[in-house]
């Protein structure tokens, strides 16, 4: 019997002969990362559990995001202590001004290869399966015994292969596939599960939309979303890495516990309604609600390709008068990037706050918190009760098109009302 | 190993993360200062009722979202000794393990169980005693039990350093 993509990437990093669903074991971590927020946390783990060192400072990596820029004087705290920390471990920080958002940093600077094993202290981890690498979520504990011995413990998950076929009609984009898959499976449908993408809906994808895709895999209960490497992996990483790696599919014999297909041409932008990514309908279903803020980023959705989606909507538009909008490219590297091909020019004259790389708001913890009776839209990931502020708020969850053109509507409508 | 308390009852399914403790605190690393902010954005109220040892009953995909170790670092301060659900979510069924708190599935022990129910988990045959009644829960591997019987991942890393 043949093994699936998560089943052969783990037993390349166990000491197994052989791996199979539900199956115990340890495995070996290619890259450790932790943000400001597991970080300090996974530090005091490491004394408490009598360890001076991190195992390998090669594969250990820092990112600040969350508290960043220090939202006050116990997140600066934080945060120099932190960077003290990685100093002395010898470990790579990713300070404020020369990263960005822990997933799309990982990414853009080569980290992540397909293939690899990453754990890191953020559920969003799984966004690493966009370039093939079983990337996954863990709590500050875990990271912490992870960075001691340079493995964790994990259960072999089984695979649902996820075929996504045919074209995507206009304004649909990553973020509508992984809508709509977290529908059909539910939110907990995924749970022991990793997913894979296939079809010919997946290949057109590029990395950033994958990494949409791959993202919210854990929003519906999976342990990774696994893009298997293909010529658009091979390119994006050309000169982006020396890491070594080689890509690697499932065996066509290997046992999957599920297979669901999408199709794609009958797909519309999708809204997630409050309070969860499981509650989705048609664009047309949330038309009309009127919206308080439009959030565009986080590590879900702050690529350059969102970047252009939005600001092709909103050039030459303003926001309306009854709506605020807030745009935070993912990265250092797509905020130069979009400040090169004039997009934060777009925004700033549409009447949008263009903020710094940061997680701040898409967690409520700052730079764009909502108040009670308020309602957004925006493109990241959850919109749990109370995720973006008051815990009588209202988040819908949709794509930076939808998002844009609700920006400048100051209600839900269908992008092509708006363009 | 045995665990026991009182039961608090949160009967709802896919309770996140983020409700039992919100962004806003997470920047805190101290436990007992944590376990004040617990169940903040679910029902303060619930706080009250964690007087002595308890035992946190839930529903199904209890403890989804987030990686947040806040919320199990939260819930072992606040003196909640384990958590029996209809199933768990990944991320935070390893935190109360990484953390020595047991969280066990067993949907019929959690439909049997009402709040202030006397319950006791046996955690190496997954028994679990709700006001005497008796139920079986599945197992979890043995380097699970060996990880709560440790008191959790840090402990047991720094006893293989000692040894």
């Amino acid at each position: 019997m043949g093994h699936t993509l998560a089943e052969k990437i783990l037993l390349a990093h166990a000491d197994a002969d052989d791996l199979s669903p539900g199956d115990f074991t340890m495995v070996r971590c290619d890259v450790v990362m932790a943000n400001d927020l597991g970080g300090p946390h996974a530090a005091r783990e490491l004394l408490k559990m009598g360890v001076d060192r991190v195992f390998d400072p090669e594969r250990v990596v820092i990112v600040a995001d969350h508290l960043m820029p220090a939202k006050d004087v116990r997140a600066a705290e934080l945060l120099k202590a932190l960077k003290e920390w990685c100093d002395r471990q010898g470990v790579s920080y990713y300070d404020q001004g020369r990263g960005g958002i822990e997933h799309t940093v990982l990414i853009e600077e080569g980290w992540v290869v397909p293939g690899s094993v990453i754990v890191g202290a953020d559920s969003h981890s799984c966004t690493y399966g966009a370039l093939g690498s079983f990337g996954t979520g863990l709590g500050a504990t875990d990271i912490a015994g992870a960075m001691a011995l340079g493995s964790f413990w994990q259960i072999v998950p089984g695979t649902i292969l996820v075929e996504f076929d045919g074209d995507r009609p206009a304004f649909v984009t990553g973020k509508d596939l992984i809508l709509a898959l977290i529908a059909e499976l539910g939110v907990a449908g995924a749970t022991g599960m990793a997913l894979e993408f296939g079809g010919d809906g997946a290949a057109a994808l590029g990395i950033d939309e994958r990494m949409a895709v791959s993202n919210m895999a854990v929003e519906a209960g999976a342990d990774t979303g696994l893009f298997p490497a293909d010529g658009v992996t091979t390119e994006y990483l050309l000169g982006r890495t020396e890491r070594p790696w080689t890509a690697e599919r499932s065996d066509g014999d290997a046992e999957v516990a599920r297979q669901v297909r999408i199709e794609l041409d009958r797909l519309t932008p999708l809204v997630a309604l409050p309070h969860s990514p499981g509650n989705v309908v048609p664009v047309s279903e949330a038309a009309g609600r009127k919206i308080d803020q439009v959030y565009i980023g986080n590590c879900a959705n702050g690529t350059i390709t969102d970047l252009r989606q939005a600001a092709e909507l909103l050039r030459g538009r303003t926001v309306h008068r009854d709506c605020r909008a807030i745009v935070v490219p993912a990265s250092q590297r797509i905020y130069r990037q979009a400040l090169a091909e004039g997009l934060l020019d777009a925004f700033v004259e549409a009447g949008c706050v263009v903020m710094t790389p940061t997680c701040g708001a898409c967690l409520g913890m700052h730079s764009g918190v909502i108040a009670p009776g308020e309602t957004a839209v925006t493109t990241t990931n959850r919109n749990f009760k109370g995720r973006m502020g008051s815990n009588e708020a209202f988040v819908h969850l949709a794509n930076a098109w939808v998002a844009a053109a609700a920006a400048v509507a100051g209600e839900i409508v269908h992008p092509a009302d708006v363009a | 190993v045995t665990f026991e308390g009182a039961a608090v009852v949160v009967d709802r399914d896919d309770v996140d993360t983020d409700v039992m403790y919100p962004g806003r605190f997470i920047g805190i690393l101290d436990d007992a200062e944590m376990a004040k902010h617990l169940f903040e954005g679910l029902d303060p109220r619930l706080r009250d009722e964690l007087v002595g040892d308890t035992v946190l009953v839930a529903g199904a995909n209890f403890g989804t979202g987030s990686s947040r170790e806040n919320v199990p670092a939260a819930m072992r301060a606040a003196g909640i000794r384990c958590v029996v659900a209809r199933s768990f979510a990944r991320i935070f069924q390893r935190n109360c393990i990484n953390l020595g708190l047991p969280a066990i599935a067993c949907p019929e022990a959690v439909g049997a169980a009402r709040r202030g129910s006397r319950i006791r988990l046996e955690l190496e045959t997954g028994t679990v005693d709700v006001d005497g009644r008796i139920f079986r829960a599945a197992t979890l591997p043995p380097f699970m039990v060996e990880l709560v019987g440790a008191g959790g991942l840090a402990p047991w890393i720094r006893s293989r350093q000692e040894t």
